[in-house]
């Protein structure tokens, strides 16, 4: 915490009632913040829950092909890296939203976006081409917590995605304000947990099935 | 009613740098690499390329999460979020162990050929 800071918080803020000191978590960008960090650590144990029913389910094929017969190790590469980029392009984004360059902020987001679209592209051909070949939710075990593991991930991307428009369009309306710039935030970390969800899509989906 | 911070405030409160992002990039775009080649080479014997990805996720893992979000560098005490994270963490090895071990078990008093 920096001085001039805790100056102001001491004039302003309620005392916490267990230590009669200053309550240094009572503010909007604060609550907000600590609370969508809260929504992320919940949001991990539900992809923790995916993950287990896949690592337990992902050797019952049912007699239908196995992760070694479907995928393509290239594409999950190829979707890897485009995440990894739209994850640091969506840091830019921040950085450019520290010296308030607004024009910059939804420059980064365009990037992020189209990267985040890409991403969500490709893995929609490789659903569809799946399903196409017979191999969908309905014909294994594998399959199902397959497309419910890897689509839960997709899902949460594509709702970044929307709330990236949402948020350019109030960015290119109000500016970078202290409300734009916490919602920026917000976005960030959501965005980078995405990313970090998906290392692991990686390695024990697609690495995994492979080897 | 408390005071809400200016975007000033915001701004020092946050901790991503250029620096930070370079570095979480190159390790993770590395480390990403490294486990595809060790997989699409197959240099090694399955059982080590298995240990080793698992590995490199785990260290990428640990990458992103102090370079991209910033874990465990707030400033005010009490830090929440980190030990927001220090719980998820733990409530995480149970469900993933627990599971595993529970149904690995289960699968092994099965019927052999079942």
């Amino acid at each position: 915490m920096n001085k001039p800071l805790t100056i102001h918080h001491q004039d302003t803020l309620e005392l916490n009632p267990d230590t009669h000191l200053p309550d240094l978590h009572q503010d909007t960008f604060s609550k907000t913040t600590q609370g969508f960090w809260m929504y992320l650590m919940t949001d991990s144990l539900l992809f923790a829950t995916l993950f287990c029913a896949y690592a337990i389910l992902h050797t019952e094929t049912f007699d239908g092909p196995s992760a070694q017969d479907l995928f393509s190790l290239s594409t999950a590469f190829t979707e890897t890296m485009i995440l990894l980029l739209s994850s640091v392009t969506c840091g830019f984004s921040m950085m450019a939203a520290l010296r308030n360059k607004k024009n910059q902020v939804l420059a980064w987001l365009g990037v992020s976006f189209l990267l985040g679209a890409s991403f969500v592209a490709i893995e929609l051909t490789e659903f569809t081409q799946l399903v196409q070949d017979g191999n969908s939710w309905q014909r294994s075990a594998f399959l199902s917590s397959f497309f419910t593991l890897v689509s839960t991930h997709g899902m949460h991307v594509s709702f970044g995605l929307l709330g990236m428009i949402v948020m350019a369009a109030q960015l290119f309306l109000l500016g970078v304000t202290a409300t734009t710039f916490r919602r920026l935030i917000t976005f960030s970390m959501f965005w980078h947990f995405l990313d970090l969800v998906w290392i692991f899509i990686f390695t024990f989906v697609y690495l995994m099935g492979v080897v | 009613m408390t005071h809400d911070l200016s975007l000033k405030e915001i701004q020092k409160q946050w901790h991503g740098t250029l620096k930070s992002y370079a570095i979480g990039f190159l390790a993770s775009f590395l480390l990403t690499v490294i486990s595809f080649a060790l997989v699409v080479t197959r240099l090694f014997s399955d059982r080590i390329v298995m240990y080793a990805i698992v590995g490199l996720a785990i260290l990428q893992a640990i990458v992103q999460l102090l370079f991209f979000l910033h874990v465990g560098q707030e400033e005010d005490k009490p830090r929440w979020a980190t030990i927001a994270f220090c719980f998820t963490f733990l409530i995480l090895l149970i469900i993933v162990i627990g599971s595993l071990w529970i149904m690995h078990d289960l699968n092994a008093r099965m019927m052999p050929g079942m």
